[in-house]
């Protein structure tokens, strides 16, 4: 059985078509990560999931059963973090932890030792008695993420859980969603880190409302198909700039180690040096390298949208 | 202010009761480079950055901004200064004209320059045709973009930008930081705090802060170098990892 | 610096603006209040002390005292009490109503006089007066029917009301209402409009620029300035009209009297956001300072005589009391500036003092 299956998920705001049919699955022990542009639609997918919203057409079986009949269900066996979960700001870190807890009637030693856990990743440790309020942005954040792992249900939805988290504790987080994975957890999680989405099983870039490819993170970037050359230099930004009056925008992207080009007219590496020699841009080095979800992201993004 | 520093801190300490979340920070910014503060979670970042913007004071140490003293100028430094804070700088309730309307108005632009500026801004944010959607409405990179364009509004010489990216998608996030860098070239100078190690690599110098300290300042280049890491992330990861053990 | 201050003011009319269901309860709430306290209020009553003056000492003016005493609806509490007590009786409230027996009260049943039976009625509760003569109207009549009932109004109750004479109790709850609702308006409100700023994190942003503490509390403030006067010109116009509320006074005074109560009402929701930083406090804070002792202490439910001295001392200290001084005694009594000098002085002199502390503690950072 699988514990989570969308199908052909469609839903509308007043004038605005949120979702257009949107179909997904998440195997057992899988951890599927949805990518996407601001206001592609992750949220309104993962709400309809977790029975905040209803949608407009289509099917979601959450462990076998429908969540349209089921949301009794639904709720008990779902963790969720919204993406801008609030916590009890007048409690202090531990009560907030023990709140959850207590919600989802966790036995009091597992939550310590859970706790201890949690602290591990969100180094909130030596301030487990200061009030919520008195945290840092992304202390807050990773205070919400760890409410939500108090406890440990069988599918796990997570809208954003490391916005403004930085990245030690990222690297942490993930090595528990792994951990919880490798025991049998679904986990459901977006993000805006395109380094996340490669520790992700699986992934889905949702846009406008789409799905627009999904697999593992490998076979997304090979389905890309096409060269990607990597041009360092000691000013990006200038070589950026300069490389877009040669090439299409659209093919030219920043990345902090250079700028990546794709060699869409299939030129050749010797023939995009000559270029770049013969407009006198200037450059470091010049070398192909294997896409990226991020590049893949972005390729995809710039086929479906006129460039601006 | 013929002076080459933009932003002057030292010794800069603050406490809240007996925890002290900014300890002894000294470092200093040039006019027109874009300066990233890094560090980890609760480091301290925002809470210098609130200093340096007048809105918290200092419990002690130096700082100027703009050649302006954070204890006895903070109008003057209000007035040179754009700012963005970490979460919700924009009205939710307003729309996207009100927004820019109101932060026009509260620099004391005039009306003709206020609706100048919002036509161009507009403009430049592919917004016209959306002006008179509520702001809660824009996606996340848009929003951010557009409070950038408000805190500039009254053109300020340097500006704070305190984790304008988080959240937001790759695409958009280079969107901003073309704005960025469209800014830095016009000499403005740009302190800006993130949690991502490819947007540290677009800054000239950076500083990471751990446990209220600053413990490294220095260009991305040689940081790597110092750290034998192809990558920001690694850094990052290094450095804060040496301390935290 | 004019400039920022009207783009503050703007915007905060438009959040009123947007919040579309505050402001469907800002003015549908005054019409409301006024509608269940002019028909819904009915108070049961029994036990009703009463004092009785017999001049006739007749056995006809016992039989109607027994009458009287029969019915629990009342109770007589004193007997002959002299003459220069009454109205102090009265205000303690010790009795509701003093009925006073004239001393050729037997003589004129059987002759074909009309024989007045006075009784003084406390008319500050006017649903209670109102009652009380009724009641009597009924005794009265039961009393004819026993003893003379070829004569149809042999003797009759003339009622005196003191403290309201014409027993309107619009005229008494339509100040009070206004009391009320400005201070809704004006003091919780205002409150809650800083206080959510500050949480929801804009109020950095406008910290960081040149924009002085003044502008900010005045611009805010505005908006619900005139929020409050429309809304307090609305209760006047429906009690005026449908209530017939007198305006004996002068207009210009009474509203300028009421942009001075209004000013009142801000200067202490300023004060309750200066010192608070969420939204829930910001409420019972400006509750508990503002709209309770209103509406307990101010004479507006109570009258200010009948309560305890510490009260009365209390009462004294709150705006709404001076308040309803003003505003009844230029509709009802149609007096002027300067009888009215002492609580004019009062609330004005109260603002400056809570408007001056709250810009004091009024915090251009983020401590
Ligand atoms: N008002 C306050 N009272 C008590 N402690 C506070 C207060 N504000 C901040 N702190 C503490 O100061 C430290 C630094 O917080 P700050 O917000 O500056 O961190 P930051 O570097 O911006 O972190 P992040 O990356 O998560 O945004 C944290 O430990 C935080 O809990
Ligand atoms: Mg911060």
């Amino acid at each position: 059985m699988v514990p989570l299956t969308v199908e052909n998920i469609k839903k509308s705001f007043d004038n605005v078509q949120a979702l257009r049919g949107v179909n997904l699955q998440v195997e057992k022990g899988q951890i599927y990560g949805l990518i996407g542009p601001d206001g592609a639609g992750k949220t309104t997918l993962m709400r309809i999931v977790v029975t905040l919203l209803n949608a407009d057409e289509g099917e979601i079986y959450f462990l076998g059963k429908p969540t349209k009949n089921n949301i009794g269900f639904v709720r008990a066996n779902v963790g969720y973090m919204p993406q801008r979960f609030s916590l009890y700001p007048d409690l202090t870190v531990e009560e907030n932890l023990r709140f959850f807890g207590d919600l989802f009637d966790v036995p009091q030693a597992v939550q310590t030792k859970r706790m201890e856990k949690l602290y591990q990743f969100s180094r909130l440790g030596p301030f487990k008695n200061r009030r919520a309020d008195a945290l840092s942005g992304g202390m807050k954040q990773k205070l919400a993420l760890s409410c939500m792992l108090m406890h440990e249900p069988g599918v796990m939805v997570l809208d954003e859980p490391t916005y403004g988290v930085d990245p030690v504790s990222r690297a942490e987080l993930w090595d528990i969603l792994k951990q919880l994975a490798s025991e049998g957890k679904s986990i459901l999680v977006s993000t805006a880190y395109m380094d996340e989405a490669e520790l992700c099983d699986q992934v889905g870039l949702i846009f406008k409302g789409k799905i627009l490819a999904s697999g593992k993170p490998t076979d997304l970037t090979q389905s890309l198909k096409r060269l990607i050359y990597l041009i360092t230099t000691n000013n990006a930004h200038q070589l950026y700039l300069q490389l877009q009056t040669v090439f299409p925008a659209q093919d030219c992207n920043l990345f902090g180690n250079g700028v990546h080009l794709i060699d869409r007219k299939q030129l050749g590496l010797e023939q995009i040096k000559k270029t770049l020699l013969d407009r006198q841009i200037e450059f470091h080095d010049i070398q192909p390298i294997q896409p990226d979800i991020e590049d893949t992201f972005l390729e995809l993004i710039h086929q479906r949208e006129v460039p601006a | 202010m013929s002076e080459p520093w933009a932003v002057q801190v030292k010794d800069l300490t603050r406490k809240f009761g007996d925890f002290t979340a900014v300890d002894h920070v000294s470092f200093k910014v040039k006019k027109g480079e874009i300066f990233g503060f890094l560090g980890a979670n609760g480091a301290g970042k925002t809470t210098t950055i609130r200093m340096l913007c007048g809105l918290l004071l200092p419990t002690s140490g130096q700082a100027t901004v703009g050649g302006f003293d954070v204890y006895s100028q903070p109008d003057l430094i209000k007035q040179n200064i754009g700012y963005m804070s970490q979460r919700f700088s924009l009205y939710e309730d307003l729309t996207v004209r009100e927004n820019i309307e109101f932060y026009g108005g509260i620099y004391g632009l005039k009306r003709k320059q206020i609706r100048q500026k919002t036509d161009e801004l507009l403009d430049y944010l592919h917004l016209t045709d959306r002006a008179d959607t509520l702001t809660a409405q824009l996606p996340l990179g848009l929003k951010q973009r557009m409070a950038l364009s408000t805190a500039l509004l009254h053109d300020p010489e340097i500006i704070f930008l305190d984790e304008p990216t988080s959240g937001v998608d790759p695409e958009s996030r280079r969107q901003f930081w073309l704005l960025i860098y469209e800014l830095a070239a016009r000499g403005k100078t740009i302190f800006v705090t993130t949690h991502f190690m490819d947007e540290a690599e677009y800054c000239q110098r950076i500083s990471i802060m751990q446990n209220g300290k600053i413990i490294e300042l220095d260009e991305p280049q040689k940081l790597k170098t110092k750290y034998q890491a192809s990558t920001m992330q690694q850094v990052f990861l290094k450095a804060i990892g040496e301390i935290a053990q | 610096m004019n400039r920022t201050f009207k783009s503050i003011v703007r915007k905060e009319f438009l959040h009123i603006l947007r919040d579309y269901q505050t402001l469907i309860i800002i003015f549908i709430m005054p019409i409301i209040m006024l509608i269940m306290f002019g028909y819904a209020i009915t108070l049961e009553m029994r036990h009703i002390e009463v004092a009785v003056v017999d001049h006739a000492r007749t056995p006809q003016s016992r039989q109607l005292l027994s009458h009287l005493q029969s019915s629990d609806f009342f109770v007589i509490k004193a007997y002959d009490p002299p003459e220069s007590q009454f109205e102090s009786l009265l205000q303690k409230r010790q009795v509701r109503c003093i009925m006073v027996i004239p001393a050729d009260f037997s003589l004129s049943l059987t002759g074909e006089r009309f024989t007045p039976v006075q009784l003084l009625i406390d008319a500050s509760d006017p649903n209670a007066a109102n009652f009380i003569q009724n009641y009597f109207q009924k005794i009265s009549a039961l009393f004819n029917a026993e003893n003379n009932p070829q004569f149809k109004f042999p003797f009759e109750i003339v009622p005196r009301f003191l403290f309201n004479p014409n027993l309107k109790s619009e005229y008494f709850f339509v100040p009070g209402l206004i009391a009320i609702i400005v201070l809704l308006i004006s003091a919780l409100l205002t409150s809650i409009a800083i206080v959510r700023e500050k949480e929801r994190g804009t109020f950095e942003q406008i910290l960081v620029s040149p924009v002085h503490a003044y502008q900010i509390i005045l611009g805010k403030v505005i908006p619900y300035i005139i929020l409050g006067f429309v809304d307090s010109v609305i209760i006047l116009l429906i009690g005026h009209f449908w209530f017939q509320v007198p305006v004996h006074g002068s207009i210009l005074l009474l509203l300028a009297t009421l942009i001075l109560y209004l000013l009142t009402g801000l200067s202490f929701g300023l004060f309750v956001s200066t010192i608070t930083d969420s939204q829930r406090t910001a409420m019972l804070i400006a509750l508990l300072m503002t709209i309770l002792p209103t509406i307990l202490l101010s004479g507006f439910i109570f009258p200010v005589p009948s309560m305890p001295v510490i009260f009365q001392y209390i009462s004294q200290i709150i705006p709404a009391t001076h308040f309803l001084k003003i505003i009844r005694g230029i509709l009802l009594k149609g007096i002027g500036l300067w009888e009215l000098k002492a609580p004019i002085l009062y609330l004005t002199l109260l603002s400056a003092l809570m408007i001056g502390l709250s810009i004091k503690k009024f915090k251009v950072s983020l401590e």
